[in-house]
């Protein structure tokens, strides 16, 4: 612990700093000269490869300290009163340096993918000003060493999240999404906000470090329970589970680099981060792990269903997205909290991969769709087909992040997927719930791997649909686009070994943080023969998914989206969603408005407010001014009579109580 | 001098003058009783200053000239107001009515 004082550790604020003045320069770029494209590219990205380079600074100090406790570094006070101090300061440890370095590793790879995805865009600027904002509250996020801090990278993060969705506000359904996304997250975070309140009433502090030490004798287990559950409803908002998932696919409304940075690989993995983090909190309660291993399953087979028969690509990803985020929350749920974490770091090379890889065939397809002027979704597979032919790299690296994500061996997603999935089998000896879980998690990962094929053989083979005018147009996307995918491809491919099986590099990395919730777990080892079972089910789920994909999809009789037949039955039900938004509408948004509208605004605000307060109050007083008036007869006469009767009056009380 | 009698001579001309005021509708009448008033309150002055002191008769002339200055301005609103209305009858005079 004393090592890291004085290594590159006293430094890590830079990784916040240097995001942060590049938000500064891009925004007053945006203000001043929103033309200075190559001002802004070199700003944008430079601040935030910068910050990776600190970040792998870090990691290196970190990796020679080996620091048994985290290591806190205080910047300075920032509130003091009565009981409450909260400093804001900056803690280095296991977690978050590997957090650190996924964050600013990945969000620098998208940085560099956005200077040719944006590059036409009049809001360029302001663009690289929201996304180095977002960077720097991320990595506030996962760098604070208290509750408080983490909060302000936790709102933070969802203020750029609201700009970014709604980044192109003109059209309304857009500046919709952003709303949504927004109020939303509000239900979270006022259970976060709860949270906090109980630890700090329970514990007398919000630093991790002394709450993760007082918490086993200072929670009685109601206690636990309703923190961690109450901490859980932020992590349900952020990273989209049910229910309050419904935010992320609508947020697809932003640039996809966008999609692929804050709802793929950062931001909505912050629950789990979260989760992780206070692994004590949760492990404490077996009420808790069972609702986030619960919710997280649930999650990830409803998501995954409805990725099934989405005809926007990139609403494909979005449920994918929401199903893995279920895979990571199952993960820590059942207590694996190096195996959530595992997943959350392969999942943001293969999320991420597969987002960027969209958003360069939506930008071929746009740029096509633009040179003949033709009004056409560029983002329905229905208009898609074929591509592999003209965009070979980018067909070439998203089919590695589908085997991923397909759990196909040895691609990263395999080992993250299969040790979730191990560790819920595990738990399942000590409570059959578990088994559940795990079932459920199998059943996902089946129909993950039938989604992505079907995205992939409907978007990349069979014949072409774009059109045959736009056909010549269609061309592999600038370089700049194109190698951020092979470098995401390469951690992909590269990224399993950091968990291998029994090897567990990243678990004992993980050990220092962990440990501390360990006494209260059930061991998850299962025995070999068991996990190699397992492992080959995982693999041959995956690989049945995609072998049922090329057996049942026809790419060839693909029809494009105007001459395409109404969906029926089952499958109706599945691209709307189970209809879920018109459920949450009736149920929730419209009595709310309701509510608003009739009692609060009609009736309270006009109807109390207004008229019995502010309207109510000036009759009283225009009533008294009418009786005072009524006194002023103009009549001299009157006025001297009652003059006459006061000093009369006057003098007679001075005659009858008056002192001698 | 007789103390009593001069007190009673006082009293009447006060009421009287408070009479006045009350009842008289002109205000050149109703500015004449008050002024009949303050001479009453002169008289008692004077009156009781041969038992109490000179205090009194000095309390006189202030009253003298308070009575002289108001004279002057009452009889140039008096006049103000009947080249505005041309009439002096307070009960036509009400503008200040609520």
């Amino acid at each position: 612990m004393t090592e890291l004082a004085g290594s590159a550790a006293d430094r890590v604020g830079l990784a916040i700093l240097l995001p942060f003045l590049g938000f500064l320069v891009n925004g007053a770029v945006a203000f001043l000269r929103p033309q200075a494209k190559r001002l802004v590219s070199v700003v944008g990205v430079g601040s935030v490869a910068a910050a990776f380079a600190v970040a792998v600074a870090v990691f290196l100090a970190v990796l020679g300290a080996r620091p048994p406790a985290p290591y806190v570094h205080t910047l300075w006070t920032w509130i003091a009163t009565g009981d409450l101090q909260v400093d804001l300061a900056l803690q280095v440890d296991q977690l978050s340096v590997v957090m650190l370095l996924v964050v600013t590793g990945v969000s620098s790879l998208i940085h560099v993918f956005s200077i040719g995805y944006m590059r036409d865009d009049p809001g360029y600027a302001r663009y690289f000003a929201y996304l180095n904002l977002f960077v720097a509250f991320m990595v506030v996020l996962v760098l604070g060493a208290s509750f408080p801090v983490m909060f302000i990278g936790w709102e933070g993060v969802g203020l750029c999240s609201y700009l970014l969705i709604g980044f192109w506000f003109e059209e309304r359904e857009k500046a919709d999404a952003g709303l949504k996304a927004f109020l939303v997250n509000r239900i979270g975070d006022f259970g976060f906000l709860v949270a906090m309140f109980l630890i700090f009433s329970h514990t007398g502090t919000l630093e991790f470090r002394d709450v993760f030490a007082r918490a086993p004798h200072a929670l009685a287990g109601g206690t636990a329970t309703a923190i961690a559950l109450f901490l859980f409803m932020g992590c349900v908002g952020k990273s989209a589970q049910i229910p309050l998932y419904v935010w992320l696919p609508d947020a697809m409304a932003g640039p996809t680099p966008v999609s692929a940075l804050i709802h793929a690989a950062t931001m909505v993995t912050a629950g789990v981060y979260l989760v992780a983090r206070c692994n004590v909190l949760f492990a404490m309660s077996p009420t808790a792990c069972a609702v986030v291993a619960g919710v997280g399953a649930l999650t990830a087979l409803f998501a995954a269903t409805i990725g099934l028969k989405q005809w926007d690509i990139k609403k494909v990803l979005a449920y994918s997205t929401v199903s893995q985020l279920g895979y990571m929350f199952v993960g820590v749920g059942v207590g694996a909290y190096a195996a959530g974490v595992f997943h959350l770091v392969t999942h943001a090379f293969f999320k991420a991969l597969l987002f960027l890889g969209a958003g360069s065939v939506i930008h071929v397809l746009h740029r096509a769709y633009h040179h003949t002027h033709r009004h056409a979704d560029a983002q329905d597979m229905r208009n898609m087909g074929g591509l592999a032919a003209y965009l070979p790299w980018t067909s070439r690296v998203m089919w590695v992040a589908t085997l991923a994500i397909a759990g196909i061996p040895p691609l990263a997603g395999f080992f993250s997927k299969d040790e979730i999935l191990g560790a819920a089998f595990a738990r399942g000896a000590a409570s059959p719930f578990y088994y559940l879980v795990w079932a459920f998690g199998l059943a996902a990962a089946f129909l993950t791997a039938f989604y992505m094929a079907r995205l992939m053989l409907y978007t990349f083979h069979g014949p072409n649909r774009t059109g045959d005018l736009e056909r010549p147009h269609l061309a592999e996307a600038p370089w700049v686009m194109t190698w951020p995918l092979v470098v995401l491809a390469g951690l992909t491919v590269l990224g399993g070994a950091l968990n291998l099986p029994h090897v567990g590099t990243l678990h004992r990395w993980l050990e220092p943080v962990t440990e501390a919730s360990a006494p209260y777990l059930p061991t998850l080892a299962p025995a070999t023969g068991v996990e190699i079972t397992l492992m080959v089910l995982a693999a041959a789920i995956g690989v049945g998914g995609i072998w049922l994909a090329t057996r049942v999809l026809k790419p060839a009789a693909l029809l494009t989206p105007e001459r395409a037949p109404a969906e029926t039955g089952f499958a109706k039900l599945l691209l709307e969603k189970y209809r879920v938004d018109e459920l949450y509408r009736a149920v929730i948004v419209r009595p709310l408005v309701w509510l608003a509208r009739v009692v609060l605004w009609k009736g309270v605000d006009a109807g109390v407010i207004d008229t019995a307060g502010v309207n109510g109050s000036a009759a009283v007083a225009r009533g008294l001014g009418w009786i005072g008036s009524r006194l002023q007869t103009g009549q001299v006469g009157t006025y001297v009579v009652l003059f006459v009767v006061g000093a009369a009056a006057v003098l007679a009380a001075l005659l009858r109580f008056g002192k001698p | 001098m007789l103390l009593g009698p001069s007190l009673l001579v006082s009293a009447i001309l006060f009421s009287l003058g408070v009479v006045g005021v009350l009842l008289r509708r002109n205000a050149i009448v109703i500015f004449m009783c008050i002024e009949l008033m303050l001479n009453a309150v002169n008289l008692t002055f004077v009156a009781l200053s041969q038992r109490l002191g000179l205090d009194g008769q000095v309390f006189v002339f202030f009253v003298m000239t308070v009575a002289a200055a108001e004279a002057a301005v009452g009889l140039a609103i008096v006049i103000a107001v009947y080249r505005h209305r041309d009439t002096v009858n307070l009960q036509n005079i009400n503008l200040l009515r609520g």
